[in-house]
């Protein structure tokens, strides 16, 4: 590797690394001790075994929605939207892995995993057609899809599909032939998220789609002019991004939390923002960025329980770190590098219009 | 005749508005005959429901007319709101809202910094705000506090007593009226003042009005930091005006709404309040209905419904509204 590389890849560790000063700065301030909180994140995330099972289990959602986020930002399209994709992706797999019985489990649990790719495609593909054809800035629509689909996932999972007998509105449980096992505390379902991310690394890298991708995320006129139908990318783009979301919700009920329960995973899209971009746009790069997130939010009842630290806490340290990784100018200037470049080969759309 | 002749010489955009605004009150005052108490309350959910909305949209004009997408209005009416909450119960509610806009127009200047001389992707920008926001409200609530006093309601003299429209505007809490004048006073500065031509310039051809002396940075400063006061404002008004608590995550994505009745309101002040009121009404129509069970919807499904309608709406209107062209776009001097 050369030095501009190194330099390269080095940015968004010193970016963790001051976001984790200043989150111990905000602890401080609030009166709490930062050395007890940095033990309750060794302990919640990595000091045996559970530990580490719990941090994989946080960070394979994750891993899936940024690479959710990775897939729409090289074409150019910001897919605030993950968070939504992924929860009627993950109310789907639970609806198809409780409601259908008596199938083995080689057909059952691909099948749940599938409902969870293909409805977390839908609101994704009709976001892209909204931008394609009517000119709809995709971070609105997703977002408005969020709060949509929040509320239509909570209905269904309160009303007609709410397991009877309970008085807290959540699916049924799903059927033991549509759960993903577990090797030793290790959740499977997280060598599949990293499957995923070299799968979508090569598909970005090494094939024509790919290539497509990125001219219209880098220049919309010149893949236009070469022939490339910019719209039908935006929308086959989009489309992937929520499948990929899709997924990480579907892994998550499956393997995870066995039913759909609304609340279980708020917030899980958002955390794709930071990993993408702490990736650098990535696609492997995701798996290092996600483990590290999923570390934090694996702690964060021992903050709560060992150091008395609020566990948004997280937010204020990932929020930071991103701003330096989105502002590379501030951490060239703080370390003299020459060069350093920032999130390279986003050329995200800011306008309203198609 | 005179009135016809007047009524020619505006603009189409003016005459659509009169007719829009004449239709309004000849339908509201019908159904004031009819139902007089129903009608009242619909119109003032419709006016407390689209006041802070106005008030975020009146942020993303002043922003993205000065060539700046500023997509964190949430996070700052968050921040707005929070400190403005915590503010009054501590020294007072003038003071919590002058601490909100003094802290709402810091972040407004953040993005200002991150976008004119950071020259970062506002897009990208603008979620570090919305992220920081929600993290650093949520990490610092506290539970159980209330406000040193609560804002009052002043009543117009005269004007309260027109039927239905005095109710409904002329007997509100302060910032609601505030945000009226701010509408009025916007509308009149951008259009009618060398200030509003050079903004607008500015958003549209910075370079050429660098050419002729504006100084673009400034005015971009300027006006995305004043933007972030009106969000801290409408953060105060929705937390120590309207319901008088904080709550986390309590503007639940009316910063985004509000740009998309921005956008509807082709970036207009007065356009731009009009649609909030729009908005506002069939929020209070849509309720009113639900309360008289006329229709049986579940809850879930009225909480959609702004968000459904600010997609149909940017579906029909975004593509054929044009933005201020230099929106979103640095500028660099050559």
């Amino acid at each position: 590797m050369n030095r501009q590389r190194v330099q390269s890849a080095l940015l968004p560790v010193v970016a963790v690394l001051v976001a984790f000063l200043i989150g111990a700065i905000v602890v401080l301030a609030d009166g709490k001790s930062p050395v007890r909180a940095a033990e309750a994140v060794i302990k919640g995330s990595m000091a045996n075994r559970a530990a580490i099972g719990a941090t994989l289990e946080k960070a394979t959602p994750l891993i899936l929605t940024g690479l959710a986020v990775i897939v729409g930002m090289k074409a150019g399209l910001f897919n605030i939207g993950a968070q939504g994709q992924l929860l009627l992706g993950s109310i789907m797999s639970a609806y198809v892995g409780y409601r259908l019985t008596g199938l083995p489990t080689v057909v059952h649990l691909p099948l749940a995993l599938l409902a969870g790719v293909a409805f977390g495609a839908v609101p994704a593909f009709v976001v892209g057609v909204l931008k394609a054809y009517r000119g709809v800035h995709e971070v609105i629509a997703t977002i408005m899809m969020n709060t949509i689909l929040v509320n239509l996932t909570d209905w269904l999972a309160g009303g007609p599909w709410m397991q009877p007998d309970q008085a807290i509105s959540k699916t049924p449980p799903i059927q033991a032939s549509a759960e993903i096992p577990k090797v030793a505390d290790l959740p499977v379902g997280f060598f599949l998220a990293v499957v995923m991310a070299f799968v979508v690394w090569f598909l970005l890298s090494r094939t024509t789609l790919g290539f497509e991708l990125g001219t219209v995320g880098a220049n919309r006129d010149a893949a236009h002019y070469a022939g490339m139908s910019v719209k039908g990318i935006t929308v086959l783009a989009m489309t992937l991004s929520g499948a990929l979301a899709g997924l990480g919700g579907a892994i998550e009920t499956q393997g995870v939390v066995g039913r759909f329960e609304p609340g279980f995973n708020r917030g899980l899209g958002f955390d794709g923002i930071t990993i993408a971009l702490l990736a650098k746009v990535s696609p492997r790069a995701a798996i290092p960025a996600a483990l590290l997130i999923g570390a934090l939010r694996a702690s964060s009842t021992q903050l709560q329980s060992i150091a008395q630290v609020a566990p948004e806490i997280v937010d204020v340290i990932l929020a930071v770190a991103l701003l330096l990784v989105a502002a590379p100018m501030i951490i060239r200037w703080a370390l003299r590098l020459r060069n350093a470049s920032g999130v390279e080969g986003v050329n995200l759309n800011t306008g309203w219009g198609s | 005749m005179g009135i016809v002749n007047a009524l020619r010489r505006l603009s189409p955009d003016s005459r659509n508005t009169l007719v829009a605004v004449l239709t309004g009150l000849v339908a509201a005052y019908i159904a004031y005959g009819i139902w007089d108490f129903k009608a009242t309350a619909v119109l003032g959910f419709m006016v407390r429901y689209s006041t802070p909305l106005a008030l975020a949209a009146m942020c993303g004009i002043l922003c993205e007319r000065s060539g700046v997408v500023n997509i964190g209005i949430e996070g700052q009416m968050l921040v707005g709101a929070f400190v403005a909450f915590f503010g009054a119960t501590w020294a007072g509610i003038v003071f919590g809202v002058v601490a909100g806009v003094v802290v709402g127009a810091l972040l407004g200047a953040f993005l200002a910094v991150c976008a004119v001389s950071w020259r970062i992707n506002q897009i990208i920008a603008g979620t570090v705000i919305n992220i920081l926001a929600a993290g650093v409200t949520s990490f610092f609530y506290r539970q159980g506090r209330t406000m040193k006093g609560s804002m009052p309601t002043w009543e117009i003299p005269l004007l309260k007593d027109i039927p239905l429209l005095g109710k409904v505007f002329f007997q509100n809490q302060p910032l609601t009226y505030l945000t009226f004048a701010i509408v009025i006073v916007l509308q009149v500065m951008l259009f009618r003042t060398p200030w509003g031509l050079r903004t607008r310039a500015v958003g549209e051809h910075p370079s050429a009005a660098d050419t002729v002396g504006v100084n673009v940075s400034l005015y971009r400063y300027g006006n995305v930091a004043a933007g972030g006061a009106l969000a801290g404002l409408a953060g105060a008004l929705l937390s120590v005006e309207a319901t008088g608590t904080f709550e986390r995550g309590m503007t639940s994505g009316r910063g985004f709404l509000a740009l998309a009745i921005m956008i509807m309101g082709r970036w207009r002040p007065s356009l731009a309040w009009a649609a909030a009121l729009f908005f506002g009404l069939l929020n209070g129509l849509v309720n009113q209905l639900n309360f008289e069970r006329v229709i049986d919807v579940p809850p879930q499904f009225i909480g959609m419904l702004p968000y459904v309608l600010t997609i149909v709406v940017l579906a029909t209107f975004a593509g054929r509204v044009r933005a201020p062209a230099a929106s979103g776009q640095p500028y660099t001097k050559e």
